[in-house]
């Protein structure tokens, strides 16, 4: 028995039922399909997310109040975390030589009212050192001022999308809106950038640091940026901020994140979502399978006499039982590939109406979507194949 | 060539058990065109099916060329009748999506032969069963006639020392009938052994030798030339064998 001939022996059967074959190989397509366009989605975010934070810099350093790693302490022994405060940052800025920008950051919503009209906005209240550690333009007018950060004036910078609504096309520089129960005056507003650093900042407004912290009846900041001269320089900057930190709160009760760090911690969380999404089409991937072994059952039952006919020229049980198993995986992986075609056309349509996703499926997802289709096949369509093998010639023979 | 010796197959039915051979003992030499006559559930197909090598005496021993087949395992059975043995059916049991002379190629697939020599001996058999013109015909848009001749050349296209019809003209016109008779008679002529299960005394007056089956057992054994005694013996006994059911 030789290999090409088998293959077209199987072949002939596959295509002689044109319609039953397509529908069974219709569903191994789909499956396949799916992992395709979901893991290209689950890796197209992941990229998304990379890409966002690389766009950041990696010079970035981000001071968090409270522990991120747990320790076995019992609780009520490691007291309440102290606030991260103004003086912290201060103390940042003027004893870390390698700290080009030092930003403290609060934040919470409040409405933002201009007359009649008025939306609630993310108000971010932060120092001048903000626009060059994040890295955007101001198009009129002026960023925050530099000066202390204890230093409030009622002024804000308007995001792009804030200022487009509540001004129009009227200039905002110079008027007044309210910010809750403060009047404060517009003294700049944003070039359009989009999401930085996970925020949209054209729907954000800008306040001075301590400005907010009063607005907001706070202390403690939301959390401490700095950015240093050079990537080299960053683990240096992070261990004397720790230093002067755990000198000033007695403990290390704050955590320090690199934009690295966060940058891969998103990447394994979604790595995991794309897991997750090629796992459930698996699932589809195996009901297709349940679908081959239903219609080769049919097939096995439909060719009874012609398996008693190849018995009886002296077609071996082995013989058999490959026959019907290659026309199983035939089934499969036709569909695989037909599958395969259409994922990435999908995958491409994708692409190109969200140009800003960059989907596209993983080289394991491909082949394992590949190696499944066939395995499936193969595992499906064992038990119709042993069916066919052992069935008795005579019996066989007598149903015409 | 062929001994059985006391073959006896008995088949469960519902729990009973039905006796389709009873100590069945024959000898067939090699070259021999043998009849088996007998009345529908006599045992012919079963006592047809052992010598085929497709089903096993529950009973007895069957030796081929000399070898018992009791003692070989499935795997040996079924290089035997790859290679020993060729099988013509009442239906004729054509592949109908393959054309006719894939059906012919059909033993020779899997046997391993190159695509170039199947090829020239499927055309070579079909050719010696007058079909030259049809090769890429499908069953379907063949005649029954047709249809036994392509049977026929598949059965041989293997060379088999032994050829084994079951009711070959059953199914067919006279004529055909006559034509796959005659077919047969030449292929004996070339030194086949021949075993044909009939019920037509027309059919059986070929043979060299007529067996006679009855409720299982052999009831006779006589020349071709005496039909007539054959018939009369089923005449006499078909009242009685009903019930038989041989698979």
């Amino acid at each position: 028995m030789r290999p090409l001939d088998l293959f077209r022996f199987s072949g002939r059967a596959v295509s002689g039922h044109r319609l039953r074959s397509a529908l069974s190989l219709l569903g191994v397509a789909i499956g396949v399909a799916a992992v395709i366009v979901l893991t290209a989605l689950g890796e197209g975010a992941r990229r998304y997310v990379v890409d966002e934070f690389a766009s950041l810099g990696t010079n970035l350093l981000a001071i968090l109040p409270g522990r991120t790693e747990t320790t076995g302490a019992m609780p009520g022994v490691v007291g309440v975390p102290n606030d991260l405060t103004l003086d912290d940052a201060r103390a940042i800025a003027t004893r870390v030589r390698l700290a080009r920008n030092v930003a403290p950051v609060s934040i919470a919503t409040e409405t933002v009212a201009r007359g009649e009209l008025s939306r609630q906005v993310a108000v971010i209240g932060t120092a001048a050192g903000y626009r060059e550690v994040i890295d955007f333009p101001v198009a009129r007018g002026q960023f925050l001022p530099e000066g202390d950060f204890d230093r409030g004036a009622p002024v804000v910078v308007l995001g792009y999308n804030v200022a487009k609504e509540l001004f129009g096309s009227e200039d905002p520089i110079g008027q007044v809106v309210r910010i809750g129960a403060w009047r404060m005056r517009v003294i700049g507003v944003n070039q359009q950038v989009g999401t930085k650093a996970g925020a949209n900042l054209d729907e954000v407004v800008f306040v001075p640091v301590a400005t907010a912290l009063s607005m907001f009846n706070r202390t403690s900041l939301f959390r401490i940026l700095v950015r240093t001269h050079t990537h080299a320089d960053i683990e240096t900057a992070r261990a004397q901020v720790r230093e002067i930190l755990i000198e000033r709160h007695g403990e290390e009760d704050f955590s320090s994140l690199t934009e690295e760090a966060l940058a891969s911690t998103f990447s394994s969380i979604l790595t995991a979502l794309t897991l997750v999404l090629a796992a459930i089409a698996a699932i589809s991937l195996s009901v297709a399978g349940l679908g081959i072994m239903n219609v080769m059952l049919v097939s096995v039952s439909e060719r009874t006499s012609e398996v008693g006919l190849m018995r009886a020229v002296g077609v071996s049980r082995r013989q058999v039982a490959v026959v019907f198993l290659l026309e199983a995986v035939l089934l499969s992986g036709l569909g695989g590939l037909v599958g395969l075609g259409t994922g990435y056309l999908v995958v491409r349509l994708l692409v190109s109406l969200y140009p800003a996703l960059p989907a596209s499926p993983p080289v394991w997802a491909v082949v394992a979507a590949v190696v499944v289709s066939l395995a499936v096949g193969a595992f499906f369509g064992w038990l119709p194949a042993r069916r066919a093998a052992r069935l008795d010639p005579v019996l066989a023979l007598g149903r015409r | 060539m062929i001994r059985l010796e006391g073959v006896s197959r008995t088949f469960e039915v519902g729990g009973r058990p039905v006796h389709a051979l009873v100590e069945v003992s024959a000898e067939i030499q090699a070259g021999e065109h043998v009849a088996i006559m007998g009345p529908s559930g006599s045992g012919k197909s079963t006592l047809l099916n052992i010598l085929g090598c497709l089903d096993r005496p529950t009973a007895g021993e069957y030796f081929l060329d000399g070898r018992p087949t009791s003692s070989l395992d499935d795997g040996e059975l079924t290089r035997l009748r790859r290679e020993k043995l060729g099988f013509v059916f009442q239906f004729f049991h054509l592949v109908a999506r393959l054309t006719a002379v894939e059906n012919v190629e059909l033993p020779m697939v899997f046997a391993g032969f190159s695509a170039g020599e199947r090829r020239e001996r499927a055309a070579a058999a079909l050719a010696a069963v007058d079909l030259s013109d049809r090769l890429d015909h499908r069953p379907a848009q063949l005649s029954g006639g047709e249809r036994q001749r392509v049977a026929l050349a598949r059965a041989t296209v293997m060379e088999p020392k032994i050829l084994l019809a079951d009711e070959p003209t059953g199914n067919l016109d006279t004529g055909s009938g006559r034509q796959v008779l005659a077919l047969l008679d030449r292929l004996n002529d070339e030194g086949l052994t021949l075993l044909v299960v009939t019920h037509d005394p027309l059919v059986a007056r070929h043979a060299e030798r007529i067996l006679v089956l009855v409720d299982g057992r052999l009831a006779l054994s006589v020349p071709g030339s005496r039909v007539e005694e054959a018939v009369a013996a089923l005449l006499v006994e078909e009242p009685v064998s009903e019930g038989g059911g041989a698979a």
